[in-house]
């Protein structure tokens, strides 16, 4: 029998069931095997027209069948079908009861284009449409359909209702590591004693035109448009940005004793969390690297685990200059001289870059890694970075003998920095 | 493990509002009596306009006040104040192990540009294409990180240098009491001992007003206390930035900080809101907290909205509980989504600190002048469409 408490005598959390669905695919057996034989979703936009735009693909969802679009409307079909897979493996609580609360990273949703042309229809009358004229337009409770679906907290409380989680659900965002932090306010919650089960799930489906283009005008997102599959490159020497995805993906985490005590299946651990704010820059790393070295340091310190115990690495890797240099020097000064033995695959090479959903999407593939011992590649890498001597798995999958321990981390704007350790089995 | 004895007090606060800057500000005009809603900007519209602030005070660099929009330049402004009243500002190492969590909203939009792309739309031979490249050419690079919601907590990391830990919470109201009762529930089980929480919010603005009045939330045209609103109600809502720095006893006692008030609880949940929800689920909350309320010395400061049919329930609830004393305070500052119930726990802790309660304002019986002696003040929380909160907070002893 493993402990039931780690080595600080708090409750071990372990992940009884995981979906996930990205532009690969739905579900973890259509996204693995793709995944391992390292195809891309990344493909050219269809969903609005790209004329105009420096930017022309992304990892799209578009087999969801969600009409009319809207970033709200997308996000919470996502997080439905990966929470409806999780808990099914999980095979916890009963339908539309789930015994713990929700975690819920997701875009910041604002009213989008069609609603406010919807809106200024309606005000018809001035050549010329202003606020005011929306104000006018706004009354009489013709939209209040979208004043729910626009609010921030929509998609958690749609969530909640249909799975049934208990409490206030909490809506959350660390821009590029959301996913991560729901993960880890689900551990948090668990380690307390306040709850045996927590439901984490990260979820985006934001690639509508404003999002695309503010990204672009910060010039962080791959111009690599004439083949969208090679277009992201994370850790090449060609990298040239990254690439806008959705994706969804949810873990349903459990104490080891709720999940021994049901008889569940236990299928990996989460042993450990770390974050570190930046205070250098609204979207650059702190240089000298802190920031990024301390958040892994403390995931590697809340695990009880040495850098020497790690057997892979699930970088951000998004296939910006900036992140993938940055993340070479934190990797390298935590794990010294074996950080280029350790073996570092970018998902996003693949899936693209799902922002609020990237951290949980990835923890889900991190310990799929472990399970299978399968490394994802690295792909479109094709040409070397000698400013970045790593391992990064390149372009072909790996087999490897035994994988217990890993590493996923997740950096955001605003200085947002998340790491997570995962193993494999209960110590 | 959780550790009971691991006490919760706040040990910094930081207001701005329609009252002014600071804890004096928000006492004099409360004691007073003088609500001053902004009724002719918006009109119909009613708000509760910020107070003039000099952001320079707080945000010293020109350059990071304008990579800002305003709700940002609040909140972070609003940080400043808490740390400094916490005694902490500047101090590098107990900055770089606080634990901030914000309630945040979204960002403000470029009206300009919104304007022009829908008076142009109209002539455009394509519109998808005339979208492109009106917001290729229009918006400000930077604008998106002003409207980013995590990037209020990413300026005050920039700004106060906060590192330890940075989360945002979005979700309307529900964000505002969340954000705090994570951030007690992590200081209590000792996995934090000292935490920033808070939010800002701009009232200010049109597009927030026009996502209001798609629900039919507003108030309009005549300014009324919060509990005299009519059957159809009415939000004014508020520019106000509030931030809270909670400490755990022990560490706020080696560092020889003020504690100002007892945490003592923070609740919530999250209603189906059917009719009778809202009051039922008010009660659940109170139960778990009544045990600790000493009867008579207890009052009610509720983060009432206006906005129906929360405002009635909310009330139906007080009706359960007659010999609480009530006061709104958004009757005064206004309604803020994500920060009012740190404004509204920080408002608790100022008026526990001066050891009595301020005057009604109220002429539909819902708020009762207070007897007996201010020592504990129960704070509630009702999201205008989800979610309910509940906050209890003590006097020092």
């Amino acid at each position: 029998m493993p402990a039931t408490k780690d080595k600080q005598n708090r409750p071990v959390v372990v992940i009884t069931g995981m979906g996930v669905v990205t532009s690969l695919g739905a579900g973890k057996t259509e996204n693995w095997a793709k995944l391992t034989a390292g195809q891309s979703g990344v493909k050219a936009i269809k969903r609005f027209p790209t004329d105009g735009l420096k930017t022309k693909m992304a990892g799209t969802i578009d087999f969801m069948g969600v009409e009319p679009y809207s970033t709200p409307a997308l996000s919470e079909r996502l997080a439905t079908v990966v929470a409806d897979e999780a808990i099914t493996e999980a095979g916890i609580g009963t339908a539309g009861d789930f015994p713990g609360p929700l975690f819920l990273a997701v875009p910041p949703i604002e009213i989008e284009w069609p609603q406010r042309f919807e809106v200024a229809a309606a005000a018809r009358g001035n050549s010329e449409v202003g606020y005011n004229d929306l104000l006018r337009a706004s009354a009489n409770g013709q939209f209040s359909a979208i004043h729910h679906r626009f609010q921030l907290g929509s998609v958690a409380n749609s969530i909640a209702e249909k799975f049934g989680t208990k409490g206030s659900p909490i809506s959350l965002s660390t821009a590029c590591a959301s996913g991560a932090t729901a993960i880890q306010l689900g551990v948090e919650a668990i380690r307390r004693g306040e709850t045996g089960a927590a439901l984490c799930v990260g979820t985006d489906g934001s690639v509508n035109p404003e999002s695309l283009i503010r990204f672009s005008l910060l010039s962080a997102l791959s111009t690599s448009n004439e083949a969208p599959e090679a277009a992201a490159k994370p850790f090449a020497k060609n990298r040239d940005g990254f690439v806008m995805a959705e994706g969804a993906a949810a873990v349903v985490l459990e104490s080891l004793d709720s999940a021994l005590a049901r008889g569940a299946k236990i299928l990996g651990v989460l042993e450990g969390c770390g974050e570190m704010a930046d205070a250098f820059h609204r979207t650059r790393s702190s240089p000298d690297g802190k920031p990024i070295i301390g958040c892994i340091r403390n995931a590697l310190g809340d695990a009880g685990l040495e850098p020497e115990e790690i057997d892979y690495i699930n970088p951000h890797g998004t296939g910006t200059p900036e992140n993938d240099k940055m993340e070479c020097l934190g990797v390298t000064a935590v794990f010294g001289e074996r950080a280029n033995k350790i073996p570092m695959s970018s998902n996003k090479s693949m899936i693209g870059h799902t922002l609020s959903a990237a951290g949980t999407v990835e923890a889900v593939f991190t310990l799929m890694t472990l399970r299978s011992g399968r490394i994802p590649p690295t792909i479109n890498y094709n040409v070397p970075d000698p400013a970045i001597p790593l391992d990064v798995v390149p372009n072909v999958a790996r087999d490897v003998a035994q994988l217990r321990h890993a590493v996923s981390s997740s950096f955001g704007f605003g200085g947002q920095n998340v790491s997570l350790v995962i193993g494999l089995e209960p110590r | 493990m959780a550790d009971a004895a691991r006490e919760v007090w706040i040990t910094g606060i930081g207001i701005v509002s329609n009252l002014g800057e600071g804890p004096d500000a928000h006492w004099d005009a409360l004691t007073t009596g003088r609500p001053q809603p902004d009724t002719k900007t918006f009109a119909p519209y009613i708000v509760h306009p910020l107070a003039p602030i000099n952001f320079d005070k707080q945000i010293p660099k020109k350059g990071d006040q304008r990579q800002m929009e305003a709700w940002q330049r609040i909140g972070t402004y609003a940080a400043g104040l808490a740390l400094e009243s916490a005694g902490v500002k500047g101090s590098a190492e107990l900055l770089a192990s606080m634990d901030m969590i914000v309630a945040a909203g979204g960002g403000e939009r470029d009206f300009a540009v919104d304007a022009s792309i829908m008076t142009g739309i109209a002539g455009a031979a394509d519109a998808g294409i005339y979208l492109n490249e009106r917001l290729m050419s229009g918006l400000r690079p930077t604008l998106f990180l002003a409207q980013l919601s995590n990037l209020l907590a990413g300026n005050v990391s920039i700004v106060h240098g906060v590192t330890g830990s940075s989360r945002t919470f979005m979700g309307e109201e529900a964000a505002g009491y969340d954000s705090l009762r994570i951030a007690l529930s992590r200081i209590t089980a000792g996995q934090s001992s000292i935490g920033l929480v808070g939010g800002g919010f701009n009232a200010e603005r049109p597009d927030l007003l026009m996502i209001k009045e798609f629900g039919g939330y507003n108030l309009k045209n005549e300014f009324h206390p919060v509990w005299q609103r009519g059957a159809q109600g009415g939000v004014a809502i508020g520019s106000l930035g509030a931030f809270l720095v909670i400490e755990e006893r022990g560490h706020a006692d080696a560092r020889g900080a003020k504690r100002i008030a007892r945490l003592a609880a923070v609740q919530s949940d999250r209603s189906k809101r059917r009719s009778g929800d809202v009051t039922a689920s008010l009660e659940n909350l109170w139960k778990k907290i009544s045990t600790r309320i000493e009867s008579g010395h207890c009052a009610v400061l509720s983060g009432a909205s206006g906005a129906e049919p929360a405002t009635a329930e909310e009330r139906a609830f007080f009706a359960q509980h007659p010999d609480l004393p009530v006061r709104a305070s958004g009757t005064y500052v206004g309604h803020a989504d994500e920060p009012s119930f740190a404004m509204n726990v920080a408002l608790a802790a100022l008026a526990l600190s001066r050891g009595n309660l301020y005057p009604p304002f109220d002429e539909s019986g819902v708020e009762r002048p207070m007897t007996g002696q201010l020592r504990q003040i129960v704070v509630t929380g009702v999201g205008h469409a989800w979610g309910e909160g509940m906050a209890l907070v003590e006097a020092g002893s």
